[in-house]
């Protein structure tokens, strides 16, 4: 199916199977097979199918993942604001239900996809990649893809992204790292918003904040931001143009990235020698 | 809830594994989920007699090998247990560090009944 990932984790992990091959008999005399493979083998394999599209059409696509009102849809207004005249963005939005977000992007003249995933509390890679017949990809730079608000499952799953952005909003508190590390981990970039509240919610320290994110061993910035001025989005938006130079060179290298922390299923299908 | 669709797509991946295998049924799956793989393993367990419903799977039994956060830090090269949201190096401290062990969610292998030994018993 999916000529340019060669995932067949079976074979790529076949030395860490034990000797003597895969098949070997348990005490009770069932055959056990060695599989040691993600369980979202199948979700894992239309993300990579994702990914190359994104890649070919030479598009940058960044998962956002935050908590529902963290303002996550008026980050991308404000960005595309900033920088529509430079790039064509694109939009994939995800949420329980409702067409809200889609027409909020689209009123900027932006198109946009609206996943109502009905009682789903995540997007996965085939939701995305359903999502993707809706858009033209030769005529997008970057493709946001909105994650239903949601601080724990969309961690989970990959949908072929090439970076994840998650957002703490200070009204969150500064320990949400702490509490929900999972989906802090994997983050490429942290974005602290609302922060023009700062002043009201003192409370919020946004150094605790980047202590909480670096006793995950994360590495990513984090960026202190407001949407209420275009000076309070300026690192945000040099690290969105870093990023979409980078995107470019790697295509025209042939060159393809994932997010810097991959779960072990994927670090497996990396690794694999065949 | 992410698990039970998590756990649908274990049964997805086992009942193709039966087929290959041309095997009959399932004894046994045995799964190694860390900490950090955002998958909660008592979740998990209570998924699985609905998405297993049906399936070739059906009436197996689901063992889950939970797995230790390790880290090893890049400065002191130590390799040490940690806590999910304290990932931090136990010897020196130094917050650098790569994880080692914590994050699965493997499907590690499948106890297929087999024909033959249907017959015998």
């Amino acid at each position: 199916m999916c000529d340019t990932c060669g995932c067949n984790i079976t074979d790529g992990n076949a030395h860490l199977v034990k000797p003597g091959g895969k098949l070997s008999l348990t005490a009770s005399g069932n055959e056990a097979v060695s599989v040691l493979r993600s369980l979202l083998h199948e979700n894992d394999h239309a993300a990579a199918h994702n990914r190359s599209h994104f890649d070919e059409h030479g598009v940058l696509a960044i998962n956002l993942m935050s908590s529902p009102g963290a303002g996550k849809t008026a980050l991308l207004e404000a960005t595309i604001q900033a920088l529509g005249d430079r790039y064509r963005f694109a939009v994939v939005e995800g949420d329980l239900e409702t067409e809200n977000d889609a027409e909020r992007i689209r009123r900027h003249g932006i198109p946009a996809v609206q996943i109502t995933t009905g009682s789903a509390c995540h997007l996965d890679a085939h939701m995305v990649h359903d999502a993707l017949h809706e858009l033209n990809l030769d005529d997008i730079d970057v493709l946001f893809i909105e994650n239903v608000g949601n601080l724990v499952c969309p961690a989970s799953f990959d949908l072929g992204q090439h970076l994840n952005v998650t957002l703490l909003s200070v009204p969150e508190g500064d320990d949400k790292p702490a509490k929900y590390p999972v989906i802090f981990r994997v983050a490429d970039l942290v974005l602290l918003t609302k922060a023009d509240l700062l002043p009201v919610l003192d409370d919020f320290s946004p150094e605790k904040a980047e202590q909480n994110l670096r006793n995950l061993a994360s590495e990513a910035p984090l960026y202190t931001v407001t949407v209420k001025s275009v000076l309070a989005l300026e690192s945000w938006l040099n690290w969105l143009k870093a990023e979409v130079k980078a995107q470019r060179a790697r295509v025209a290298k042939g060159e393809t990235s994932q997010p810097a922390i991959q779960p072990e299923g994927a670090a497996l299908h990396e690794s694999s020698p065949l | 809830m992410h698990e039970l669709a998590i756990c649908q797509a274990l049964m997805d991946q086992v009942d193709q594994i039966v087929l290959e295998q041309h095997a009959t049924g399932v004894a046994k799956i045995i799964l190694q989920i860390g900490p950090l793989s955002g998958v909660e393993p008592h979740l998990l367990k209570q998924a699985f007699p609905l998405a297993s419903a049906g399936t070739l799977a059906e009436h197996s039994l689901l063992e889950i090998k939970p797995q230790a956060i390790e880290v090893e830090c890049s400065k002191c090269s130590q390799r040490t247990l940690a806590k999910p949201n304290r990932l931090v190096c136990g010897a020196c401290g130094d917050w650098k560090t790569r994880l080692i062990s914590g994050d699965e969610m493997l499907l590690e292998s499948v106890e297929l009944i087999c024909e033959e030994e249907m017959n015998h018993v």
